[in-house]
């Protein structure tokens, strides 16, 4: 059992589970998302505004917005883990591994709060 | 023919090289690898290589073979070097002790890990513990690891984290137990793996599957394992 304490979910089984469910609601959406701009080509602000004050796409909107983060989050840190080792990169690893991880969460967090307000916004 | 091979002696070397060997191979046969590697080391005896059985069974002699993994006894010449030089490497992702002999502590370590042994707590049984036919044909494709490293050095995530990740090679003797009817330490076992790890590092690539020598599919057993951490967890 090796022990972990910057995971997403503290389980290697949890994270993956994650990961995939997330992959799923992101596919989902932007098939959604893609197909309703080959429909509607020419979309003007009224429709586009129309579309985001529904409460589902509001609710899609939102749980893409939290999956992405989720995913990206569990992706990135997997990235981090594998290349900034000190195997890899020697004895300063896990001081650049942590900030490199934080730099990852902080940025997650402002895109997050940034997309509600965007998506309240509209 | 033209042999490459990788050189090293820590003692002496300051960095690996790569030294050429031209080689007047028996015409009419087609050797295996090792063959070459025995009639290369009676004109230099310097060179250093691990081989026991030459026969595919013991799993001593995996090395990089014209830049796939695999056993030099069973590998012939005609299919490894098609462009008519032979490049020999040691396995990739472990210390080289020299020469093509590389340091496998790390290997044993991770399979030392998944516990290979059967574990039961019922008392031991007057002859041996017994086990239906259909129980003991899912053990096929599991048991016939030879520990020849060709997989696990083969494996990126490996390489990576190889004190974390166990690989290819201790997964599959962890699904062999985990597999086996007879075996009572299923949910020690399964929660000694569910870590972000020792099982979840693998991304399924494959490259285990196309270079083991004994045709076996750890990538099937790593997907059992995460069927059964699942369904252990929901």
């Amino acid at each position: 059992m090796v022990t972990n304490v910057t995971n997403f979910g503290r389980s290697g089984l949890y994270d993956w589970v994650i990961q995939r469910l997330t992959a799923v609601v992101l596919a989902v959406y932007f098939v959604f998302f893609l197909s309703y701009l080959l429909f509607n080509p020419d979309v003007n602000y009224q429709q586009w505004q129309a579309l985001f004050s529904t409460t589902w796409m509001r609710i899609a909107s939102l749980l893409a917005l939290l999956a992405i983060c989720a995913h990206a989050w569990i992706g990135l840190w997997t990235i981090s883990t594998d290349y900034l080792t000190s195997d890899m990169i020697g004895a300063k690893a896990t001081v650049i591994r942590f900030l490199f991880q934080t730099g990852c969460v902080v940025l997650m967090f402002i895109y997050l709060v940034w997309g509600i307000q965007i998506l309240w916004g509209i | 023919m033209l042999v490459s091979l990788y050189r090293y002696n820590p003692e002496t070397d300051t960095k690996p090289t790569m030294q050429d060997y031209e080689l007047d191979l028996p015409a009419g046969k087609d050797l295996m690898v090792l063959d070459v590697l025995e009639l290369l080391k009676r004109k230099d005896v310097s060179i250093a290589y691990r081989r026991s059985c030459r026969e595919g069974v013991c799993g001593s002699d995996g090395m990089n073979i014209n830049g796939t993994n695999g056993l030099a006894c069973i590998t012939p010449v005609s299919s490894a070097a098609k462009g008519g030089k032979l490049i020999l490497r040691p396995l990739p992702g472990l210390p080289v002790v020299r020469d093509l002999v590389v340091d496998m502590a790390v290997f044993y370590k991770q399979f030392e890990k998944v516990q290979p042994f059967l574990i039961n707590d019922q008392p031991t049984p007057a002859i041996e513990r017994l086990q239906s036919p259909e129980d003991r044909e899912k053990l096929d494709g599991l048991y016939e690891c030879i520990l020849c490293a060709c997989c696990s050095t083969n494996c990126p995530s490996f390489w990576w984290n190889p004190d974390k990740f166990i690989g290819p090679a201790g997964l599959l003797q962890a699904y062999r137990f985990l597999a086996d009817s007879r075996d009572t330490a299923t949910d020690e076992r399964l929660a000694n793996l569910e870590d972000p790890f020792s099982v979840f590092r693998c991304r399924g690539i494959m490259n285990c599957v196309a270079v083991c020598p004994k045709g076996l599919n750890p990538t099937r057993a790593i997907g059992h394992i995460r069927s059964m951490l699942l369904q252990r967890a929901t």
